[in-house]
């Protein structure tokens, strides 16, 4: 493990064309580290994310990927994810391979890849035309019962990253609130970025809590605000207005690379994106 | 209280299919304020799930998404998203699922994919997220949709979550657990499955509305229940807990949040 700036970390470890998973459901979301992946102009990646959420809107918009893993993509509570429409209906910037599952398929096939497993059962897809239109969604049978079940591939991305309340100095990360699949999404990569509201020397014992210890983390990197404009329990609030203003930012592809272009192309790192959106009444 | 719309008199007939203590997998929009409704009405004991892994939800507000801190704050506990899947909604533990869609078929089948083909799709809509599994594992579903010529359909474009398939007992030949949709709310009254064929006929009607409107409002030759209920109207207490609750959401919602500095 090792402290590293953002876009250290990103340099070194997210390279075109790798598996990355940006996860944190609604909470928690790494918008800083998707910023960084942006401005360094990683391309062709096979992005995975249960909910690609405004952060995938803004990488898909942004030509950062060619393959998409997901459940649900739209903006919650608000509508559609424009970007994510454009390149899947009119293919621009560019033509996106879409391998669609459910949040019970995607969150059974993290926990495969977490426990370096090949594929994961459940009881999913049933009666609908997912299967059909997903060649990786196969069927087993249970070599007990004789039960067909569905079966996913393990997610074993080359680098996850998340954001996080706090590490302390040797890497030790700590996470609580709404933690999604990120455990899970953690355990099952190749590398594990961190980036992190605080640090501190020491964290308290975890009895129960979520806790990734400092060797399974390939670097952190200190970034507060990181997670905006989602929430980071205990520090800040969701922007709901964001997620609802994002509508009409990214309905227009003129609109939205303007957009990108001043306020993630044109600051220095997510402090200076953090500081614009503050200026700006 | 006479001066209601149609749009709270179906969150006010959606939350009273709730009772007290049931344990209930809520989806985002129209099913989250008729879930809540219900809570803050006649079911105060509600167990209210959300896919985030907040179990017994108490909101004082509706959440914009599924994941607002608000659910976790006022949650009997917070579980990871695998476990609310695996350990709750495919075990059994889910009375209810409450889902909305973008299209119902004659038997409630549920479409949240694509308008058109899958591979060149006209509209890309969001996807399944938690809805397959919460309509194949919940003991019951219930499913919440505005009537428009494109959403009350005859055949799906493409089927997300199941209802009772091609009717006829074929969902009861599946591995699905869950017994299918129970009820169908629209802005004009409430669908339910017939009881051989499954298809869904109209068995309840909201004050003011004819057979007629609600024939025009649904893309397949609609049958007609043996009795038609006629829903009472919203009580002066359901409308002014849903108004409460709207206005509580308006204002927080529109609160400002200063980004983190």
């Amino acid at each position: 493990m090792k402290h590293l700036s953002l876009a250290e970390a990103i340099e070194q470890h997210v390279t075109d064309g790798a598996c990355v998973a940006l996860e944190g459901f609604t909470h928690l979301i790494p918008f800083a580290a998707g910023h960084e992946i942006i401005r360094q102009r990683r391309r062709d990646l096979h992005l995975v994310r249960m909910t690609p959420d405004l952060i995938y809107d803004q990488m898909i918009g942004m030509g950062c990927a060619r393959r998409l893993t997901f459940s649900w993509g739209g903006n919650p509570g608000v509508g559609s994810l424009h970007r994510l429409r454009d390149a899947v209906e009119r293919q621009w910037p560019g033509p996106l391979e879409l391998d669609e599952h459910t949040h019970a398929g995607v969150a059974a096939a993290y926990c495969a890849g977490a426990a370096r497993l090949p594929f994961a059962t459940l009881r999913g897809y049933l009666g609908t035309d997912l299967a059909a239109a997903n060649p990786r969604i196969r069927s087993v049978e249970c070599p007990f019962t004789g039960e067909r079940l569905a079966a996913v591939p393990a997610i074993n991305p080359d680098v996850t990253i998340l954001h996080a309340q706090r590490a302390d100095r040797q890497g030790n990360v700590a996470i609580h609130g709404i933690v999604g699949a990120q455990r899970e999404a953690a355990l099952a990569a190749q590398k594990l970025i961190v980036t992190v509201e605080e640090v501190v020397d020491t964290l308290p014992p975890a009895m129960n809590g979520i806790v990734l210890p400092h060797w399974v983390v390939t670097a952190v990197a200190h970034c507060p605000g990181g997670a905006y404009p989602s929430y980071v329990q205990d520090h800040y609030a969701r922007d709901n207005g964001f997620y609802q203003r994002w509508d009409a930012i990214a309905r227009e592809r003129e609109g939205f690379l303007a957009w990108m272009k001043q306020n993630v192309l044109e600051v220095r790192g997510y402090a200076g994106l953090l500081a614009t959106l503050e200026a700006t009444p | 209280m006479s001066d209601w719309t149609r749009d709270e008199m179906m969150t006010v007939a959606a939350a009273r299919l709730l009772w007290n203590e049931c344990v209930c997998f809520v989806g985002i929009g129209l099913p989250s304020a008729a879930c809540n409704l219900a809570r803050l009405t006649h079911a105060p004991d509600i167990v209210l799930v959300y896919e985030s892994g907040t179990l017994g939800t108490r909101p004082s507000v509706l959440p914009l998404s599924i994941g607002d801190g608000e659910l976790a704050e006022t949650a009997t506990c917070v579980v990871p998203l695998p476990e609310v899947f695996s350990y709750f909604l495919q075990a059994g533990r889910v009375d209810v699922g409450f889902l909305g869609a973008a299209q119902v078929d004659s038997y409630g089948n549920l479409n949240s994919t694509v308008i058109g083909p899958y591979d060149a799709p006209a509209t890309r809509l969001p996807g399944a997220g938690g809805a397959t599994e919460i309509a194949a594992h919940a003991r019951q579903t219930f499913v919440m949709v505005k009537a428009t010529p494109r959403s009350l359909v005859p055949k799906l474009d493409f089927r997300t979550s199941a209802g009772f398939l091609d009717g006829h007992g074929a969902r009861s030949r599946t591995a699905m657990r869950g017994a299918g949709p129970r009820t169908v709310i629209t802005d004009f009254g409430v669908l339910t499955p017939a009881p051989e064929s499954e298809e869904l006929r109209l068995a309840g009607l909201y004050p003011g509305v004819t057979v007629e409107e609600a024939r025009r409002a649904v893309g397949w030759p609609l049958e007609v229940a043996p009795t038609i209920e006629t829903i009472a109207a919203p009580s002066t207490h359901e409308l002014e807990a849903l108004r409460a609750l709207n206005a509580r959401t308006r204002e927080a919602h529109a609160r400002p949040v200063r980004p983190p500095t």
